[in-house]
């Protein structure tokens, strides 16, 4: 179907802008095909079912709009005390010089311009592929856009257990830097992954990550977005699960004018489990969307989607959230909640949970709910001597504790727990 | 110690006079009762006194040790040695009971530019007076009255006060929803912080948890005013020949 020329001019625009990315064989075929889907669903816009509650137009403008950077060396980088193999990236480009030797057992990680030049790659059976799986049935245009030109990205293969993570650092420093990543990970059966990740990346950020796990393999995901009140994001994490493989991961988005988390995860076989969590905490400028979509396609399955947000003056929170549970998916235990905390009346949420179930035999909740603090417990606090702001700051953290619970190391969850106080400290809620 | 004067109070959102001119005077180590029917303005009281939104002063004054009580926050009252148990304890998700136990203590030790308890000091002494209360590990580690029975909600009230050491203790219906077992164990529990200093003001609708908890003076409240004032033969008065005779003979 041809687009609506208003489509077809402004992905003309769009596509105009980008560098050209060079390359042949696998990964340029990868790309065509990309560009292909691209062109035939066109960028989004605001009628489409998935973008109603999130202006896309700042990511569909040819040119990434400025982002000042921002200082936060007022708190230690994310993850500083944990031995990991570090993985810089500038503006969206690897910085070898200031990343770590990317030297570990049981993991083979590679730069996706590299493995791009080579014949044969295990990379081609993953990179746009579960991107393309994930079309269906919702469109992603900027996840393949993303596989269409992003020109750099890293390769993880693990075959064993990683002795330690594998952290990607994101570092911003261009104001009108407009960054395209693109990761595959491909975990053998019985093979075991964590993977960090933070920092803002750049002005504008799109990011896709591809993440195979086979049978009996286990990856956790924990990502920090970045300080930056400025910069925008488009994120996607594609993935697709094999039997009794587990699949967690766990987003922290403290400021940033626009994101927009996208999580298609795929049960594929039996007994597989997935975990996609969330904390985000905004004060005035903020948008942030967690849009996901998890399918069980085989039996007895469990997926959790625990997202939480804090709003106040005037930052918007979105949450689309599907379980789609496919004949024959039986024994599926689905649990969805999305919930958010209003610190004052500017401030909004908008949350479309979904359940779609072609099976007799599963257990499946959501729940949605957003509501300002709870005065009588604030009241309560101060009553047994708490500070007010101490005693808001304690109900914040309490509200956000079961989006933090997804997070399976204690020393990362605390820290995490500190750098929401540190938060809330600094933006010191209302009343 | 605690002393009210000609306090009148008035909902905040809309024209309605709760209290009128309530006079008390609590002396150290007294404990007094407030007795009445429903409405009279009872827990009114111990709300104003405590700090809650919702309520306007229109006229008195309440002083603790001659501080001014009425125009501090909640927690700098709570600092300054006021404590109310609450007749419904709030439920806080989310937050482990010993965590809100630490945080107020330290809070208030702060406050009153003393040093904070360690966690390991902490520890022993909450162990301690949770026992004499009975309460468990257990229930130390769960989210604050969450899921807690009536009566466990009531031992919670006086572990807090037992922790924060207040001067000043106000029970607001202690007793409500308390089976007898339950109403011996918390009364044992005040009794306990009874040292001749701390002073207590005990709200309720019966007689009956005063005769765990002995109170030195006793007050019938009606009206938004306290009525009558008397020893403790005054509240077998009320168990005995109810409310009525008394409201009738104050007009």
């Amino acid at each position: 179907m041809a687009l609506p020329k208003a489509k077809e001019d402004a992905l003309a625009a769009r596509l105009a802008a980008l560098p050209a990315v060079e390359g042949k064989g696998w990964l340029a075929a990868a790309r065509s095909e990309a560009l292909a889907r691209l062109s035939a669903m066109g960028l989004p816009g605001r009628r489409d079912e998935y973008w109603r509650y999130t202006d896309p137009a700042s990511l569909n403008a040819p040119e990434a709009p400025v982002a000042r950077r921002f200082d936060a060396s007022d708190e230690a980088a994310p993850f500083d005390g944990i031995d990991r193999v570090r993985l810089v990236f500038v503006d969206g480009v690897f910085d070898a010089a200031a990343s770590d030797d990317p030297a570990l057992a049981g993991v083979t990680i590679e730069r996706l311009a590299e493995a791009g030049r080579r014949d044969i790659h295990w990379a081609q059976g993953l990179y746009g592929v579960l991107e393309a799986r994930g079309q269906t049935p919702v469109a992603r245009p900027f996840a393949a856009l993303n596989t269409g030109f992003a020109s750099d990205g890293v390769l993880i293969h693990v075959t064993g257990r990683a002795a330690k993570p594998v952290s990607l650092v994101y570092v911003h420093e261009a104001e009108t830097s407009d960054a395209i990543l693109h990761h595959c990970v491909k975990l053998d059966p019985g093979a075991e992954l964590t993977l960090l990740e933070n920092g803002p990346a750049a002005a504008r950020f799109s990011k896709v990550l591809e993440v195979e796990v086979a049978e009996g393999a286990r990856f956790h995901h924990i990502r920090l977005q970045g300080r930056d009140h400025e910069r925008r994001a488009v994120t996607h994490i594609f993935a697709r699960l094999g039997a009794g493989a587990e699949f967690r991961s766990f987003t922290l988005t403290a400021n940033g004018r626009l994101t927009r988390n996208e999580a298609v995860v795929e049960l594929a076989g039996a007994e597989a489990r997935a975990h996609v969590a969330g904390a985000a905490v905004g004060d005035g400028d903020f948008h942030h969307d967690d849009t996901v979509f998890i399918t069980h396609a085989a039996e007895a399955c469990e997926s959790r989607q625990v997202f939480k947000k804090v709003l106040m003056n005037g930052a918007v929170g979105v949450f689309q959230g599907k379980i789609l549970v496919k004949p024959g998916a039986q024994k599926t235990d689905g649990y969805q909640i999305s919930q958010s905390l209003l610190l004052d009346e500017d401030s909004q949420f908008l949350a479309k949970p979904e359940l779609e179930i072609y099976a007799d035999d599963v257990k499946c909740s959501h729940g949605s709910t957003s509501g300002a603090i709870d005065e009588t417990a604030l009241f309560y606090l101060q009553s047994r001597g708490v500070p007010r702001r101490t005693a808001q700051a304690l109900l914040v953290l309490a509200f956000l504790a079961e989006a933090i619970d997804e997070v399976a190391d204690e020393t990362i969850a605390e820290d995490i727990r500190a750098r929401l106080e540190r938060w809330l400290a600094r933006h010191g809620s209302r009343g | 110690m605690l002393e009210i004067k000609n306090l009148h109070v008035k909902l905040e959102e809309e024209d309605k006079v709760i209290l009128r001119g309530v006079d008390l005077k609590i002396g150290p180590g007294e404990v007094h009762a407030i007795m009445g029917p429903n409405g009279s303005g009872k827990s009114t009281l111990s709300y104003v006194l405590s700090g809650r939104d919702g309520y306007e002063v229109t006229e008195g004054s309440a002083t603790l040790d001659g501080q001014e009580l009425l125009e501090m926050e909640p927690e700098e009252r709570a600092a300054a040695g006021l404590f109310l148990a609450f007749q419904y304890p709030v439920e806080i998700p989310g937050v482990g009971n010993m965590t809100f136990l630490r945080t107020a203590v330290n809070a208030q030790r702060k406050a009153r530019g003393e040093e904070e308890l360690s966690a390991g000091d902490f520890l022993k002494i909450v162990r301690e007076k949770a026992k004499t209360l009975k309460i468990d590990a257990e229930m130390l580690k769960r989210p604050v009255n969450v899921g807690f029975s009536g009566g466990e909600k009531k031992r919670n009230e006086i572990l807090q006060m037992a922790m924060l050491e207040p001067r000043m203790c106000i029970l607001d219906e202690t007793d409500s929803g308390l089976d007898v077992d339950a109403m011996k164990l918390v009364s044992d529990g005040v009794n306990a912080l009874r040292d001749g200093k701390r002073s207590f003001l005990v709200i309720t609708h019966y007689q009956r948890l005063l005769d765990h908890i002995k109170p030195d003076v006793v007050h019938i409240m009606a009206g938004g005013r306290i009525v009558r004032t008397g020893g403790p033969d005054l509240a077998l008065e009320v168990e005995q020949n109810g409310y009525a005779d008394i409201l009738n003979e104050v007009g």
